[in-house]
């Protein structure tokens, strides 16, 4: 394997220059002080001053905040749910059928996804006058179909390598099942349960064609307004926010790894 | 007594529900069962419909005519429109092109990256992994929209070429065909790498010393062991590029020009500006027959070769 040191190096240095090189340019052009995105003036910050004064961005993004916080703890307790049911009743009636229908919206594409919520949400509401309109309930209902599937999948795995003689002993002296839920296996499938709560989280907000499909007026996420703003006509504080957003998700994952990496040590 | 007895009956019955497994397993399969299977069936229904100038904009396909009459009024001409209108094969086929190609440079592009970092010293290769899934985590529209800026006429590639003399006039690159597969690649990249990382870090070694030692040269062991060996990974990862592509919508909306329009663009504009909710809901059927068309023909063709060869099956 010595001798392709350097064919090694050079297939790393071109992958992650593909994957950064992008990223970078937007966060070099946020100081951009020209209003022209590509035309460099000199150093400013006053894009992100811009940010902090654009109403309609940040009320989407509170909005879109709010959603996937939603979207995930509610992902978060189906899919534990459907993840323990997995892994611990296996030969449950049903369960190939059950099995084969979690993971289905991992690989659905988003937009059929969008489409059949929206006309399921549209026939519902004509049939028994629930949900009324569309909105921040029909955003999360709808988000929690793909991210759930998500969350299965992390909790899943994790489960399965729990040893389940715990358990068994906790039944044996005596211990109910819920009460050994919540204090043996719980606890022990609690770094997959944060793992999946954040990526549900991140889905979430980061979803366009779900969220154009089921959401109403009046319920515009991020990701909506930064569509049409990139759409009509490049903003530069559009650079700014991403910057903001990539540094914020650097430091949740950088986060994350640390503590994953510790917990792995232990 | 009796209120006692009953109270603790009512209460063996309830805790016995509990404990059953299908007091855990009903309430996800549930939300499924409503939320993602049911919508299938209103989309095969409003297929069907006629559409109109209405709030919603199609026409029931069952109908009470007079009393205890119904009239059930199929049509299937949203079905025969999408296979005349030249605008709706020629979206269909060009979503399949782009799938496949994108697919083909995602392995070309994905393989030695994955590759490289599964031959990494140990303790590189988590960190190295996770800078791969990061771009994943950032916002997906802002990846995009950042190869708008480096693709467009006067935008940082061209600035770059032209600065250094490589290219005399700008490269239309923007509004074009490659710009939709450049930004698919960079966009689903990390779908490919994950699984093949996977498969390819817990690759047995010792095949490859054996086939060292029995004189493979690195070329040979890498196409007779690695390679086999790395399929699953190879076929999942193309499998989690090739099926999302399928339904892109945002990437050739904003990288691509007219002639670049996929299915998801077709029905996303049917849906929103036309509002011909049946057409839209008859197009997104071909999408799901396109995308499980090929899972049933690999069944079939795995069931065909297990019955031929019965001891290779076990």
């Amino acid at each position: 394997m010595k001798r392709f040191k350097g064919l090694r190096l050079a297939c790393l240095l071109l992958g992650f220059g593909f994957l950064y090189l992008p990223i970078l340019s937007v966060i070099v052009y946020s100081f951009n002080e020209s209003r022209l995105v590509t035309v460099w003036s000199g150093w400013s910050t006053k894009w992100y001053g811009a940010l902090l004064e654009n109403q309609q961005l940040l009320g989407a993004a509170w909005l879109s905040v709010k959603i996937g916080a939603l979207t995930a703890t509610l992902a978060v307790v189906l899919g534990t749910l459907a993840a323990y049911s997995l892994v611990r009743f296996k030969h449950l009636k049903g369960q190939p059928q059950f099995e084969l229908s979690t993971a289905a919206p991992l690989v659905m594409p988003e937009i059929i996804i969008g489409l059949a919520s929206l006309l399921l949400f549209v026939s519902m509401e004509k049939l028994f006058g629930w949900p009324a309109g569309r909105g921040q309930t029909t955003i999360v209902i709808a988000h929690t179909v793909f991210a759930m599937a998500y969350v299965t999948v992390v909790v899943r795995s994790r489960l399965a390598h729990v040893d389940s003689s715990i358990e068994e002993a906790a039944l044996d002296l005596g211990a109910r099942p819920v009460t050994v839920f919540f204090t043996v296996t719980l606890p022990t499938i609690a770094p997959a349960i944060i793992a999946g709560w954040l990526l549900a989280f991140t889905l979430s907000i980061d979803d366009l064609v779900v969220a154009s499909f089921t959401s109403g007026p009046g319920s515009t996420t991020l990701p909506m307004v930064v569509y049409s703003s990139v759409r009509l006509g490049v903003s530069p504080e559009i650079n700014a926010l991403a910057t903001v957003m990539i540094t914020l998700v650097s430091v949740l994952v950088l986060i994350a790894g640390l503590v994953l990496a510790r917990s792995r040590e232990k | 007594m009796t209120s006692f007895r009953l109270g603790q009956n009512a209460w063996t019955a309830v805790s016995g529900l509990v404990r059953s497994p299908w007091m855990v397993a009903i309430w996800p399969w549930l939300f499924i069962a409503i939320f993602f299977l049911t919508p299938f069936l209103f989309v095969i229904k409003i297929s069907l419909s006629e559409a109109a100038f209405a709030q919603p904009p199609y026409l029931d396909v069952v109908r009470s005519v007079s009393d205890g009459l119904v009239e059930i009024k199929l049509n299937f001409g949203s079905y025969l429109l999408l296979f005349d209108d030249s605008l709706y094969l020629s979206a269909i086929w060009n979503s399949v092109k782009t799938a496949l190609i994108s697919t083909a440079l995602c392995v070309l592009i994905g393989y030695p990256l994955a590759y490289s970092i599964a031959t990494s010293p140990a303790h590189w290769r988590v960190p190295l992994i996770m800078f791969v899934m990061l771009p994943f985590w950032t916002s997906f529209l802002i990846r995009v929209y950042a190869w708008m800026g480096i693709l467009k006429t006067n935008g940082l590639l061209n600035n770059v070429l032209m600065g250094l003399g490589i290219v005399d006039a700008p490269l239309e690159i923007m509004h074009t065909q490659v710009a939709v597969y450049i930004g698919i690649v960079y966009s689903y990249l990390p779908f490919f790498v994950l699984p093949l990382y996977a498969t390819l870090v817990r690759l047995d070694t010792t095949l490859l010393e054996a086939a060292a030692d029995l004189g493979a040269g690195p070329a040979t062991q890498f196409v007779t062991v690695t390679l086999p060996q790395s399929v699953p990974g190879l076929m999942a990862g193309a499998m989690l590029v090739f099926i999302p592509v399928m339904g892109e919508f945002v990437i050739p909306d904003l990288l691509g020009g007219p002639d670049t329009l996929m299915i998801g663009n077709v029905m996303w504009t049917e849906f929103f500006s036309n509002k011909d909710w049946p057409v839209a809901s008859a197009l997104a059927l071909v999408l799901l027959t396109l995308l499980i068309l090929p899972f049933v023909l690999l069944r079939y063709f795995e069931r065909r070769s297990e019955l031929e060869d019965p001891n290779e099956a076990v």
